[in-house]
């Protein structure tokens, strides 16, 4: 069975992002750039199936500018086998994100297609849904445990109220959450090797798929900030400060 | 054209949330106008069509109740949703792990983008949403003639609970041979729900165990509260999953917010930053929570949790 994942680059989540001067967008000027911290754990998942020979290859793909590369040739480091890069410098919003990894499916037919549950930029959670919608897979969304069995994957989500197992017919498209893997870090030798794996670049227009927006992102600004409090000195005068001040208990 | 609100609920039980799409809605309607109807799918939810009839500003709720939809499960919900959307302008749902599930699968069958945890209302087709865990807010508009749309409950106060709607039931129902419910493990307490307590009490890594967390459960007994964790605790396995508050938890914004043994990840701060008031104990007074606390004590929780149980108890 061959896997798929899709990765993102985004803003390290270490990063303290700051809306830009002109409200347009976040500085992203000298920012550390890194994996989407899903699409990480994503990789590991997919790696960790070949592994354990629940699949025989796996290949990463991502939808963004040049520099996205670095972010392939780290899934190649981990482990995947080879790698796609549909190139664009435009904006991509996660309709015509799923729509390029429709097309992606279509040519690979995987078994299983992973990714994040939710991109740390964006914070939008909606592109596996989408592509199992265009795609006509079953999903399973918000992963803490994954299970293949032959021609079923029985999926452990995290939801509201708790857990839930769903049992899905393959192929399938799974998002991961945080607690499915705790991903590995690159040896040097396997970044090293990385950089002679395959790494296909295609253009949107190759996989006729439109890169347009139908969402205009208008304005992005600050929000707002909390001022400061105080340090109170016990829990009597903290008691005390809930009671009398903040009127909250 | 009308709206439609996809209603949360769980154990035959509607959910806080709903109320707080209907308000998302009633904003929408008084630009747009037309109805706002309300779908319940799932099996044997005829209690739930009848709380949802109550919600204020409802026009019609419309109930499939069939065994298919039992569990909500995606790939049913998302067809049943597409094929009534037609009927309307905008689809709501909640930001809850069931609206997330099911919206963008809708959205894609329509061919529309989804617009997700929307905060305000700027006009029938702008919106704003945080981004980037809530340190920038986007004002998004959408060109499409639907909008498929998750509301963060946070930021719109729950419609009342006089209304009376009328209730009609929905024939459609859809195959699904693709997925299956296989088992379930909920949390059960009979502590407030966590995103709609005004009061919450979290522990962090610094609780140290999941036993130690009893510390908080007789403090949150006197406050009414809802008791949350930050990742750490969840990862550590001191406590479910469903406890976490953050970016990729549960949002929350009660009046009080104390977080114990909590440093302040801007990941947790995206989930619990808009509380009325906060409260942060931890031992090290340069913890990055003590930044967005109006009261922070800088003490050993163990030591303090005690005094404040008996400090409440007077
Ligand atoms: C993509 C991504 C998503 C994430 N999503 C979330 C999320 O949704 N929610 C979330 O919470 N985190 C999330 N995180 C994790 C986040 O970055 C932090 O790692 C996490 O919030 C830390 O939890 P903590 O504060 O409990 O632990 P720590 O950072 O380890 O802090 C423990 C604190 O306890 C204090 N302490 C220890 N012992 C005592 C004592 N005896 N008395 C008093 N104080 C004590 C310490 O001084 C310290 O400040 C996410 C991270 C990533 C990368
Ligand atoms: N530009 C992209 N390239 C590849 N994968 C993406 C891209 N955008 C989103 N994804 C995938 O979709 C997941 C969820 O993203 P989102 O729905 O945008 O929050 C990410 O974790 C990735 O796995």
């Amino acid at each position: 069975m061959k896997i798929l994942v899709a990765v993102k680059r985004v803003v390290d989540a270490n990063v303290k992002v700051r809306v830009n001067g002109d409200n347009t967008g976040v500085e992203l000027a000298n920012v550390k750039m890194a994996m989407n911290p899903f699409c990480e754990i994503a990789v590991e998942e997919a790696v960790r199936l070949k592994e354990k020979g629940v699949a025989s290859e796996v290949v990463a793909v991502t939808i963004g500018p040049k520099a996205a590369q670095e972010q392939l040739r780290t899934a190649l480091a981990l482990g995947a086998d080879r790698a796609i890069h549909i190139q664009t410098e435009e904006h991509v919003e996660s309709l015509v994100v799923a729509k390029l990894l429709a097309t992606v499916v279509e040519a690979e037919q995987p078994g299983l297609t992973i990714l994040g549950k939710q991109a740390i930029d964006t914070d939008n959670n909606q592109t596996g849904q989408m592509l199992a919608a265009l795609t006509g897979m079953a999903q399973g969304t918000f992963a803490s445990e994954v299970k293949v069995d032959n021609d079923k994957v029985a999926v452990t989500r995290e939801i509201d109220g708790g857990l839930q197992t769903i049992e899905l017919i393959l192929p399938a498209v799974i998002t991961t959450d945080l607690r499915l893997n705790e991903p590995r870090y690159a040896k040097l030798p396997d970044i090293m090797k990385a950089k002679k794996k395959p790494l296909d670049v295609k253009w949107p227009t190759d996989l006729g798929v439109a890169v347009q927006s139908k969402l205009t992102l208008l304005k992005v600004e600050s929000p707002a900030e909390r001022k400061g409090g105080i340090k109170v000195g016990s829990v009597d005068e903290l008691v005390d400060k809930l009671k009398n001040e903040a009127k909250v208990i | 054209m009308s709206i439609l609100i996809l209603a949360e609920h769980h154990d035959r039980q509607l959910a806080g949330a709903t109320a707080h799409v209907a308000a998302a809605a009633q904003e929408i309607k008084e630009i747009l106008g037309g109805d706002i109807d309300v779908l319940v799918a799932g099996e044997n939810v005829s209690v739930v069509a009848e709380a949802a009839a109550k919600l204020d500003g409802v026009a019609k709720v419309r109930v499939a109740d069939n065994a298919v939809y039992a569990h909500q499960l995606a790939e049913p919900m998302g067809a049943l949703l597409a094929e009534l959307a037609g009927d309307y302008s905008h689809v709501l749902g909640a930001a809850s792990t069931t609206g997330k599930n099911v919206l963008p699968r809708v959205a894609a069958l329509k061919d529309v983008s989804q617009i997700s945890e929307i905060l305000d209302v700027v006009d029938a087709d702008t919106f704003k949403r945080p981004i980037y865990a809530g340190n920038a807010i986007a004002t998004v508009k959408s060109s499409d003639p639907l909008k498929v749309i998750t509301v963060r409950s946070t930021g719109f106060d729950a419609v009342g609970e006089e209304g009376s709607a009328a209730i009609e039931s929905v024939e459609t129902v859809v195959e699904n041979s693709q997925s299956t419910f296989a088992k379930q493990a909920l949390a059960q307490n009979d502590r407030p729900e966590l995103s709609a307590a005004k009061v919450v009490i979290s522990g962090g890594r610094g609780m140290g165990s999941g036993e130690n967390f009893k510390l908080l459960e007789g403090i949150a007994d006197k406050l009414g509260a809802a008791i949350g964790a930050s990742r750490a605790a969840v990862d550590a396995g001191f406590v479910l999953n469903d406890m976490q508050v953050g970016q990729t938890g549960k949002i929350v914004a009660p009046e009080l917010y104390i977080a114990v043994g909590i440093s302040g990840a801007i990941q947790h701060l995206a989930g619990m930053k808009d509380s009325k008031v906060i409260v942060a104990i931890n031992k090290d007074e340069e913890a990055p929570i003590f930044q967005v606390a109006d009261y922070g004590l800088v003490a050993d929780l163990f030591e303090a949790l005690p005094v404040l149980q008996s400090a409440l108890s007077k």
